[in-house]
């Protein structure tokens, strides 16, 4: 099932981590499984890396301590290699860390490089984007990531019910655009024609992350964006590309949009005003943000709409 | 009987049932026959027992429900006449399975509106998520706003009228009743219907398959503006009728049975 959800606040940052996990706590039963949130604060010139050095599931295990103390000083020693200048570095819980670089070069090598190292994943890389995701509900990853003092200016979220993959960190939304700064996708649905778009997308030199079809949106629409094209032409495309059923909000540093299928299988709710966007699967999440009635809508099947920040 | 706690603090019992063995909670401010529920602090499962609670053993008529958030389910299983409000907006599967209340609800609603309800009347004021009135048996709807996808799936009866446009796939495999839209049609309008008739006012984006235009008749007419009366929704706009084209299902109205002895 899935829930999506997302926040644009039109007159400067607010609470979006508190708002976020307001908006899916109270749609946790479409997936109690994981949930993740990609959240863009305020934009510097310093690069923002979300990293991970081992699963949620296997922390913990034998000789786990020492390895991660090793992976992560390999982290460090590559950072450096590559001429990134480490300003800082947090410990989220353990096996998730954040760290803020400065950096100027191509972001792939990068990457590349760093995901190289034994269980490490790069989560997001960008100059706003910290996508912050775990198993367990909303409270729960708030809690354990701090949430409560991430300010910016839009944001996306998930809930996720596990269907198609594994319940584990690798496979929970949202997910990064690899290797494009600052590109993130939440989905609700499946993709039929996942194979053949993950070998269009590996034949252009692109690598994945995972096993999940969401992580192929990201990719097909980050890579239209480097083509030049705006993302809502980026999006319009992807109905005629992508066979399934799929409502997904995609967004960048200053951008960010929602596309439904032709056969509007999978829901969505948008509310708008001059302030405040917000769109989610159901209409409680909107109530639990805004508190009172609201007039809303639902977009229908074929739908592309695209906001600027 | 005893719950197991969960890290979460929420309750199940033996059955895995979340809030097993609820009472209603005895909150309704009952005046004569009329009383209001306020929803803001109730789970449904509470609202749902105690507007039961109220309308079958109180005996009372006439229920607001009000701050309803959202919340799925409310106002299911009525099987009574009475007259239920909802001021505000309740969620998902709303109505479901009712046979005989009048529901007004000044607000809006989510996804599958009236499932398989039996009868009586549902007036929403805004607009509707998608699988409105989903095998809908008997009744009225109305809804004022738009309406999502696949509104009158699997429709057996009753009437849906829609005063704003429709999505994909409205009255999709429809086997009875009717649905009247005033606003205009997304592709694959009445798409594998089986019978029943479907009035469109505005723009039509395409027909589903087997789908086809008919004329109207005097009835037709009749019809509609008894419909319009009834809900005061003012004067019927110029309508086009579609019904079943009768080439894609093989109709056989006799049991195996009674076919050997036809034969």
């Amino acid at each position: 099932m899935c829930g999506i959800a997302g926040i644009i606040h039109r007159d400067g940052a607010a609470d979006i981590g508190d708002e976020l996990t307001e908006m899916l706590n109270s749609m946790k039963h479409r997936g109690p499984d994981s949930t993740g949130y990609a959240m863009y604060g305020q934009p510097d010139d310093l690069v923002v890396v979300r990293f991970m050095l081992a699963e949620p599931n296997e922390y913990g295990g034998f000789g786990m301590d020492e390895r991660l103390e090793r992976n992560r000083a390999e982290v460090e020693a590559r950072l450096a290699k590559v001429g990134a200048d480490l300003a800082t570095i947090h410990n989220e819980t353990g096996y998730a860390f954040r760290a803020t670089i400065r950096y100027g070069g191509d972001l792939k090598p990068l990457a590349d490089y760093l995901e190289d190292i034994d269980g490490c994943k790069v989560l997001s890389l960008g100059n706003s984007l910290e996508i912050v995701k775990d198993l367990g509900d909303a409270n729960t990853v708030h809690e354990q990531y701090g949430l409560a003092n991430m300010s910016g200016t839009h944001g996306i979220g998930h809930v996720r019910m596990a269907t198609e993959s594994d319940v584990d960190l690798a496979s929970a939304h949202p997910y990064w655009a690899y290797p494009f700064a600052d590109v993130a996708v939440v989905h609700n649905g499946q993709l039929t024609n996942y194979h053949q778009w993950r070998r269009r997308l590996e034949r252009m030199g692109h690598r994945f992350q995972s096993e999940c079809d969401s992580e192929i949106i990201a990719v097909y629409l980050a890579q239209q964006l480097e083509d030049g094209l705006p993302l809502e032409t980026a999006m319009k495309h992807s109905l005629d590309d992508f066979d399934g059923v799929f409502t997904y909000l995609v967004a960048t540093g200053s951008e960010l949009g929602i596309a439904k299928d032709e056969m509007a299988a999978k829901p969505l709710v948008l509310m708008e005003s001059d302030n405040l966007v917000a769109m989610a699967s159901e209409e409680i999440a909107i109530r639990a943000l805004v508190g009172t009635e609201v007039e809303t809508r639902d977009p229908f099947e074929r739908e592309v709409l695209t906001w600027q920040v | 009987m005893a719950g197991l706690s969960t890290k979460s603090g929420v309750v199940y019992d033996a059955r895995g049932l979340v809030e097993p063995d609820p009472e209603p909670p005895m909150t309704a401010e009952i005046d004569g026959d009329r009383a209001v529920i306020d929803a803001t602090d109730l789970t449904t499962r509470k609202i749902n027992l105690e507007l039961k609670r109220i309308v079958y053993d109180e005996g009372v008529n006439e229920v607001t429900i009000v701050n309803p958030g959202s919340k799925h389910s409310l106002g299911v299983g009525i099987l009574k006449r009475c007259r239920l409000t909802f001021e505000g907006s309740p969620g998902w599967y709303a109505c479901g399975l009712i046979d005989g209340p009048e529901v007004q609800i000044n607000g809006r609603v989510g996804w599958s509106l009236a499932e398989n309800m039996m009868s009586g009347s549902i007036v929403v004021d805004g607009p509707a998520g998608s699988l409105t009135g989903a095998a809908l048996r008997g009744g009225d709807l109305v809804i004022k706003g738009n309406v999502g996808a696949r509104t009158g799936i699997d429709q057996k009866g009753g009437t849906i009228i829609t005063l704003g446009s429709a999505g994909i796939n409205t009255g999709f495999m429809m086997q009875r009743g009717r649905q009247i839209i005033c606003g205009d049609a997304n592709d694959g309008l009445g798409d594998s219907m089986y019978d029943g008739a479907i009035y469109v006012g505005g723009k039509i984006a395409s027909l589903g398959v087997d789908c086809v235009p008919a004329e109207m008749t005097d009835d037709d007419h009749e019809f509609i503006n008894r419909k319009f009366d009834i809900y005061d929704l003012g004067t019927p706009p110029d309508v086009q009728k579609f019904e079943c084209g009768k080439v894609l299902h093989n109709y056989d109205a006799l049991e195996p049975s009674e076919r050997k002895l036809v034969l």
